[in-house]
């Protein structure tokens, strides 16, 4: 789940961090109250879920209130990369002397959170760490240990930093790597980190993700930031109407699990395919052999006949679509009779001729001889594990493409 | 009485239809519900759940342990009308 | 010979009375695994196919005369996850399946920590265990005993995937080809695993049976690069070939998106099949268009390998 600016630095001031007398707003007079209470120039930044709004024009300094309202008007209806602005920060404009970058990832590798800093902050940190890698200072922290300050420090002194600023930026890293564990984060980001003429440190601007399968743990957080269940994950896309068909079949049987995607997709080969990894390596051999998918889908779990009808039903309503092809890797839970049962019966309730709907169906595995028995009743060409998932994906793209 | 899916018809005696007690029993050992009892207690075969079927044959056993063997018939409409034994 | 289980180890089944855990319950029991014991906190006394239920792993060990199992199979719900596992490796379990998905990087990362510290491996999470063909297997790879039978026969490969259903696409694959598995292992589709490749190929390199090695990959997550580096540095006697799937997502439109499994979501371009092909392919790791085109080439790198 992604969060705005604004929910982010308010996680950065809930973990103690410093952030700046900042002001969120979704109305352009508030900007200007906003910016009155600040008494000085102001940022006024867009918030939208996208990367580069200062490019498109979403970050705007003014001098005066009036020119926050202004600027905010502009801003709020400003969209960018396709995404309207849920409302305006308007920051108060700091006196910068130095500016850092601090983060923390996960390292799948070494399976755990990685802390990265660096004193040149405000760029994108895989551009620093390409290009001035002794800039940049990293380490590994364990889950489990509670975590101490001089973990910090090594990262912050590896980056080439000293004096004062180490030692005002290393409860800011330790808290972010605090609050990256204790959120559930992905991604927990301040950048920049901002060194001011006083001396102090300040978040200026906070990127944090959480892994959605943290949310149901993090709820308190969640609605404390105001965000509604409504939002769900935010994902990047919003799903199609195909998508959240597939959806809701799911969601009213418990038996057995499909997914369905066709964002990307828009060709005439309708699959219906499983289990995660059969359905990767069959989208790719359909591809790869010259077919044009129509969607992407998942069968697992063993469904039941009437959530495999469902699948196959919404993959045969979709435009251009004329024929399926149903093919899955070797299946030991999932039962070959009760998909062939599910996908007969989708072609039968649109009216269509399974044995000529069907281009083809490839699932060996569990209650075999009796999936076939049904297949042979409809006239339906299948075949067993002899036959591959690349040859089975060969078989239903000359049959589809060969009769269109 | 017998009711048809697409795949699976069941077949079973109106005497045993009538049996509240059996009625309950096949009720509950079948997993997908092609099983229901009616206000007065008596059988009725769900028609939307018959294709749902899993050949289990706990329905088959539930009327053998109740002296009712051979009252409850599955029978497989895609394989010659089969009958599950 | 094999790898992580063989004839001789037991285990327990944590979270026994699930409507899953019942099925691999019975799986393992026809396939010839010894299970000890089962956990379901609450359900003491039950028997699930004649396997004696427990409240706590420590109950376990004491009905078993003090004799701590080898393995467990850990099938809780997700929130449970991480409380299962630490129970598990604080009894001195050494061999931990992880069946469950949907578990946070966090309790996978704690539950890796903590293996790591108490000498413990562990599989998964979102797999679906460990197979020696025709000896034992520990959780529901390749099935019921008698589907299992048909796709997994005793052979020279030992066979590692990111996904549970590929593993046993691969090995009916090797088995109908004739060269059979030495031992599979479904490493889980999720961005942090207790085993990566890397770190499952001192064990195969040690085993005698094992000659040749297949793996099964995606896009996502950096463990195809690691295993590359493991080549480069070691001189391995395996001959190691390689499957990727999900090519398609290296398309533009399918940026930022996953498929399939949690681990594939790519976060930065290393993650991308391209790019991991041509990593694979540097260390001299062969990756395969089509499954079907593993077998010959299996055949081909034993043949340049043994001694004519």
């Amino acid at each position: 789940m992604r969060f705005f600016e604004y929910e982010a630095r308010e996680v950065v001031k809930r973990a103690g961090i410093p952030v700046t007398d900042y002001g969120f707003t979704t109305d352009a007079a508030e900007a200007r109250t906003i910016a009155e209470r600040i008494g000085g120039p102001t940022v006024i930044k867009s918030q939208v879920l996208t990367g580069g709004r200062m490019k498109a024009g979403g970050v705007k300094f003014a001098d005066t209130p009036e020119e926050a309202e202004a600027h905010a008007r502009d801003i709020l209806a400003l969209e960018i990369n396709g995404h309207m602005p849920r409302g305006v920060l308007v920051d108060p404009k700091a006196e910068v002397e130095q500016e850092y970058y601090a983060g923390v990832v996960w390292d799948g590798t070494a399976k755990r959170p990685l802390m990265l800093f660096s004193d040149m902050g405000g760029i994108d940190i895989e551009q620093v760490a390409e290009e001035h890698p002794d800039h940049v200072g990293r380490g590994h922290f364990s889950t489990i240990e509670p975590f101490s300050d001089f973990q910090a420090k090594q990262v912050i002194a590896a980056a080439g930093v000293t004096g004062r600023a180490l030692q005002r930026a290393t409860p800011v890293l330790a808290r972010l790597a605090q609050l990256f564990l204790d959120n559930d984060m992905t991604l927990a980001e301040i950048n920049p980190l901002a060194e001011l003429k006083d001396g102090s440190f300040v978040a200026l601007d906070a990127h944090m993700e959480m892994e959605n399968e943290g949310m149901p743990r993090q709820k308190n957080l969640i609605e404390a930031l105001g965000i509604g269940a409504e939002e769900g994950t935010r994902e990047d896309h919003t799903p199609t109407a195909f998508e959240e068909a597939v959806k809701a079949i799911d969601a009213a049987d418990h038996r057995g699990v499909i997914q369905g995607k066709d964002t990307g997709f828009n060709g005439n080969i309708g699959l219906v395919i499983g289990a995660g990894g059969g359905s990767l390596t069959l989208t790719d051999a359909v591809r790869q052999q010259g077919g044009k998918p129509a969607n992407y889908s998942e069968i697992g779990g063993n469904p039941s006949v009437a959530k495999a009808c469902g699948l196959a039903k919404q993959v045969l309503q979709k435009d251009g679509v004329e024929k399926i092809a149903v093919m899955m890797s070797i299946v030991s839970n999932t039962r070959v009779d009760i998909v062939a049962r599910g996908v007969i019966k989708a072609c039968l309730e649109l009216g269509r001729d399974p044995g000529e709907t069907i281009a083809i169906f490839r699932i060996p595995g569990a209650w075999e001889e009796e999936g076939f028995k049904i297949l042979d009743k409809y006239g339906i060409e299948y075949c067993d594990r002899s036959v591959s998932l690349w040859e089975a994906a060969g078989r239903a793209v000359a049959k589809i493409e060969g009769a269109s | 009485m017998r009711k048809d899916g697409i795949f699976i018809a069941v077949e079973v005696d109106d005497q045993v239809a009538a049996d509240t007690e059996l009625a309950r029993k096949l009720t509950e050992a079948c997993p997908v519900d092609i099983f229901a009892q009616s206000a007065d207690g008596s059988l009725e075969i769900v028609e939307k759940n018959l294709d749902e079927c899993v050949l289990c044959r706990l329905c088959l056993d539930a009327a053998a342990a109740a002296g009712a063997d051979g009252a409850v018939k599955i029978v497989k409409l895609y394989d010659g009308d089969a009958v599950l034994a | 010979m094999s790898i992580l289980i063989n004839q001789d180890t037991t285990f327990i089944i944590q979270g026994i009375t699930g409507r899953e855990a019942v099925n691999l319950t019975r799986e393992c029991l026809d396939y010839g695994s010894k299970i000890v014991g089962g956990v379901t906190p609450g359900r003491k006394g039950r028997e699930v196919h004649g396997v004696p239920v427990f409240d706590t792993v420590e109950q376990v060990v004491e009905h078993n005369g003090g004799v701590i199992p080898d393995g467990s199979v850990v099938t809780v719900p997700p929130a449970g996850t991480r409380d299962a596992v630490f129970e598990a490796l604080h009894a001195g379990i050494k061999t931990i399946v992880i069946v469950t998905e949907r578990i946070p990087r966090r309790d996978v990362a704690m539950m890796v920590e903590l293996a790591d510290a108490k000498g413990a491996r562990i599989i998964g999470p979102n797999c679906l265990g460990v197979i020696v063909p025709g000896v034992a297997k520990m959780g529901g790879i390749g099935g019921p005993a008698r589907n299992a039978a048909v796709a997994y026969q005793p052979g020279a490969v030992g066979v590692m995937s990111r996904s549970g259903g590929m593993t046993t696409e691969i090995s009916s694959t090797l088995t109908a080809a004739g060269l059979g598995v030495s031992t599979a292992v479904s490493i889980g589709g999720d961005a942090i695993i207790g085993s990566t490749y890397a770190e499952l190929m001192p064990y195969f390199e040690a085993d005698e049976q094992t000659q040749a090695i297949v793996i099964y990959t995606e896009p996502g997550g950096r463990m195809e690069a690691q295993l590359a580096q493991w080549v480069k540095e070691h001189d391995s006697r395996l001959p190691i070939i390689a499957f990727m799937a999900g090519k398609f997502m290296d398309d533009e439109e399918m940026q930022g998106m996953s498929f399939g499994h949690a681990g594939t979501i790519v976060e930065g371009k290393e993650d991308s099949a391209t790019e991991k092909i041509a990593r694979l392919e540097a260390a001299g790791i062969p990756v395969v268009q089509r499954i079907d085109e593993i077998p010959d080439l299996v055949k081909a790198k034993l043949a340049e390998r043994s001694p004519a």
